[in-house]
């Protein structure tokens, strides 16, 4: 057992502070573990959002020591606790307090896409080496961090013209499912934004499941909305063709799913 | 004056797990103008930690599955005390609802041929469990959240329930909070139904998330809806034992169904010395046998690892009683020896990040420590078995909240596929009984202000407990007395100990603003926590025997008597809480004679009837 000083960010939308707690810490305990220690112990109303505490969930995302992180699968062990550890709450969305955030506009984002729509008529035959890319994005637990770190919306704050990685996550697994038949391109190209990513990867760094979000998801997507504007007649056929599904590739030869 | 919102509903749905979800979705294509209230936000739901899968009998993998044999280990797990209409509108039912997923956008892991792929699961006689890797929950909860979506859904998130609302006996609404502001929130509702999911919040070591604190069944109970069987409650023979700070966090029964097996410190396989005489003949006898059944063989028959939850629970116990535990109090789980590392990373990601993450450890390449771990409630409010109705009306309840499915005990992959089947049939009944209620139905104004009141209470109250450590006493007691292994003796002092707390749990302080404050939150979940805990202790000691998910040192054999009986826990007008034995209800012959099978040929020779 050792002493470990945290420094975690109190407030609310108008502002706060960082307030110093020490308490003993245990083997193996997380930083969400600290957290509730110290509700427990010293600050009853420090608020902070979790559900499963085993990384499933994708609620208690916050910034340890600067990076953006679930704290329920960050470790004391992997933080260097000689020095206070920093706990500040996701940048990127407003603070409804301490480190609850307001992520409610991810949930409105999201009606910009299309539902999925299944081709009429179909058998419902998939195989597992055409549902795999499909599945990889469909590990998404909503955490939001690479929402966090995306710089279009964290220092540029777009959050009316661009939908951001997590949301371009979910139109990629709904135009690669191999029975979708709606089109997003439009969406992507207008109010989804995907011209804002210059493709810095900083998603996919943070991304807990460890989803390949810009090389399996943007890029791909990003060459479909080429495709469709900028070359008219590979587009033309597609729609001739119906062959909106098959024509990419993974852009990426990493494995679609670790 | 303390003012509140009000929202006006036909049907109210508290809790946006599975079943809530399901109901929403069913209400809202009845026409009903459907409202959802969440503890949390969308999508994040205890449903989100289910692993290994949904158990259907599709028959893709083994076209000899169907509904009766799915029916007959259903019953044969539950120790026969499941109410049988409800299991066989959930067999017959599941099938259509998996597919109906897929339908939505689902993407399950396929069979060679394309169609959706099935797992073996312990104590189901085929592979039946339709998946995607080990985290079928969240595949379940983001279709159903898409569909609701756009379906219209219209969901209060992070609001809780602080209590129903009742005119006349009939249920009308409820009264909640917005966690995020504290503001309180009337729900006018001509139906309820609840989808709050389990208790395993009571319990110190469990699988649950924090949502699983039962108010569900406190909620129900409190306008008098009967509860049933509540000593039932399981606990999963796989959760993490080290690091102290995870202990209790699930390993899938995936594991053993891709061919892990538990050994204890002597490098045994102990499984094979506790086959219960009820499933004699149905597992391999030989370690030999086991291999060859992994390998595809179909005559041998499945490996003792995969008998019912109840039972491998209770080896391990014995196995660390009896002093043959690993280091930190668990079994070894041992898949490492048994399949490739790469095959391991493939089929159980979750487990092989979980385990490197929080416990440092390389499943591919060491066995896991394991102990059981409070996983789920098969009691619950008692409902009507094709209605999910209440004896109260305009309440339901669907999914964990519900009793009667699982009997004595769940078997794995029950659970997803209860939480759909009934989510709809209770979501489809609540909007047709709401389109019924026509004339007025009152919200009672001073019944709303003296519950908001009593909530507020414990700002007002410098002096009384931290809630924190209340709930910490909670639990620790149960886990001591009330836990997988109970005794008379144990139980009577939980009781007195629980009449204490309850009168604690009306004395505690919260300091700080109304906005997400967690010692407030927690403040009021465990004055509902000890109602409910009561209810699970009364009718432990009520049920003089062993079966499934209820064990008594005292009484450690099956008792034919009880072999008959349900338990109803019943709150009588001044609140205190009474059980009684009511027989159960007559199964049909024909239904009989499916339960009580020996030779499954007999039932996959009738397919289709
Ligand atoms: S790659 Fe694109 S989406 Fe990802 S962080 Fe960079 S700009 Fe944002
Ligand atoms: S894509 Fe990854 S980082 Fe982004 S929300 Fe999903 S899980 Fe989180
Ligand atoms: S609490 Fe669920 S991901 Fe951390």
């Amino acid at each position: 057992m050792s002493t470990v000083t945290f420094r975690v960010f109190r407030g609310d939308r108008n502002g706060g502070e960082l307030k110093d707690y020490t308490i003993e810490v245990q083997e193996g305990m997380v930083v969400l573990d600290a957290i509730h220690q110290i509700q427990a112990e010293q600050a009853p109303d420090l608020a902070c959002r979790w559900n499963c505490k085993a990384g499933k969930c994708g609620s208690c995302g916050a910034e340890v020591n600067g990076k953006p992180t679930l704290m329920c699968m960050t470790r004391l062990d992997t933080l260097d606790t000689s020095k206070p550890v920093t706990v500040r709450p996701m940048k990127t969305f407003p603070v409804i307090r301490d480190l609850a955030t307001d992520v409610k506009w991810n949930y409105e984002a999201n009606k910009k896409i299309k539902p999925f729509t299944p081709a009429p008529n179909t058998d419902w035959i998939m195989f597992q080496e055409d549902v795999d890319r499909v599945q990889e994005f469909r590990k998404c637990i909503e955490c939001f961090l690479c929402q966090n770190v995306c710089h279009v919306l964290r220092e540029h704050d777009e959050k009316t013209g661009f939908i951001g990685p997590r949301l371009l996550v979910r139109t990629a697994s709904l135009e690669m499912h191999p029975l979708d038949v709606e089109n997003r391109l439009d969406m992507l190209k207008n109010e989804g934004g995907i011209g804002y990513c210059n493709i810095t990867k900083c998603c996919t760094e943070v991304c807990p499941e460890h989803i390949h979000i810009t090389d399996n998801a943007i890029i791909p997507l990003k060459e479909r909305v080429v495709d469709e504007y900028y070359d008219p007649i590979l587009g033309f056929f597609r729609r001739l063709f119906g062959s909106k599904k098959q024509t990419q590739a993974p852009s990426s030869g990493q494995a679609a799913d670790d | 004056m303390e003012s509140y919102t009000i929202h006006d509903y036909d049907v109210l749905v508290i809790g946006a797990g599975g079943a809530g979800l399901r109901a929403a979705i069913a209400a809202i294509e009845q026409g009903a103008r459907v409202g959802v209230v969440t503890k949390s936000l969308l999508g994040k739901a205890h449903t989100v930690m289910a692993e290994g899968g949904m158990a259907a009998a599709m028959g893709n993998v083994r076209p000899e599955d169907n509904w009766k044999v799915h029916f007959r280990d259903t019953l044969k797990g539950g120790g026969m005390l499941n109410n049988w209409k409800m299991v066989m509108n959930y067999t017959k039912e599941a099938p259509d609802r998996v597919r109906e997923l897929e339908r939505w956008g689902a993407v399950f892991d396929r069979t060679p041929d394309g169609r959706i792929n099935q797992r073996n699961f312990g104590g189901h006689s085929y592979p039946r469990l339709a998946h995607v890797g080990d985290r079928t929950g969240l595949e379940l909860i983001r279709t159903l959240q898409d569909h609701a979506v756009k379906m219209g859904i219209h969901a209060h998130m992070e609001t809780t329930i602080y209590r129903l609302l009742t005119d006349a006996g009939r249920v009308v609404g409820a009264l909640g909070f917005n966690r995020q502001t504290g503001e309180f929130l009337v729900f006018r509702a001509k139906a309820v139904v609840l989808a709050t999911g389990g208790l395993g919040r009571i319990y110190q070591i469990t699988s649950n998330s924090w949502e699983c604190t039962g108010d569900g069944f406190s909620l129900a109970s409190m306008v008098g809806a009967d509860l049933i069987d509540m000593e039932f409650i399981q606990f999963h023979p796989t959760g993490m034992v080290w690091p102290p700070s995870v202990m209790g966090i699930l390993v899938t029964e995936g594991v053993r169904g891709e061919g892990g097996v538990l050994k204890n410190s002597e490098g045994k396989r102990f499984m094979f010395d506790n086959v219960p005489e009820r499933y004699k003949g149905e597992f391999a006898e030989t370690e030999e046998e086991a291999e060859r059944w992994l390998q595809g063989d179909r005559n041998a028959r499945r490996p003792p690892e995969l008998l019912t939850r109840d039972v491998v629970a209770r080896a391990i116990r014995k196995e660390v009683n009896e002093g043959r535990g690993s280091p930190h109090g668990g079994v070894y789980l041992d898949i490492a020896s048994r399949r490739p590392a790469d095959y391991i990373k493939k089929k159980l990601p979750s487990m092989y990040h979980q385990f490197m993450k929080l416990g440092n450890l390389d499943i591919t390449k060491e066995p896991m420590e394991v102990g059981p771990t409070c996983h789920y409630v098969m009691g619950g409010v008692r409902v009507d078995p094709d209605t999910q109705a209440t004896n109260v009306p305009g309440l339901y309840a669907a999914g964990e909240v519900a009793g009667g499915l699982h009997g004595a005990n769940r078997l794995g992959g029950n659970s997803l596929s209860d939480l759909v089947v009934f989510g709809r049939r209770a979501g489809m009944a609540a909007a047709e009984y709401a389109a019924k209620q026509s004339g007025s139905y009152q919200v009672d104004e001073a019944q709303v202000r003296a519950y908001i009141a009593e909530a507020l209470q414990p700002f007002n109250n410098p002096q009384g407990e931290n809630p924190f450590a209340l709930m910490k006493e909670l639990r620790a007691t149960m886990q001591k007395n009330a836990g997988i292994m109970r005794e008379e003796g144990e139980l009577k002092a939980q009781l007195e100990i629980l009449a204490n707390l309850k009168k604690r749990a009306w004395n505690t302080s919260v300091s700080g603003s109304r906005a997400y404050n967690p010692g407030w939150h927690t403040a009021l979940d465990i004055r509902l926590m000890v109602e409910i805990s009561e209810a699970v202790v009364l009718a432990a000691l009520a049920r003089k025997e062993s079966r499934g998910g209820h064990a008594r040192l005292d009484y450690p054999d099956p008792d034919p008597t009880f072999a008959k009986i349900n338990h109803i826990i019943r709150r009588s007008s001044d609140g205190t809480l009474t059980v009684v034995a009511e027989p159960l209800p007559e199964m049909p012959e024909e239904l009989r004679k499916i339960a009580e099978a020996k030779d499954l040929k007999e039932l996959s020779d009738k397919v289709g009837a």
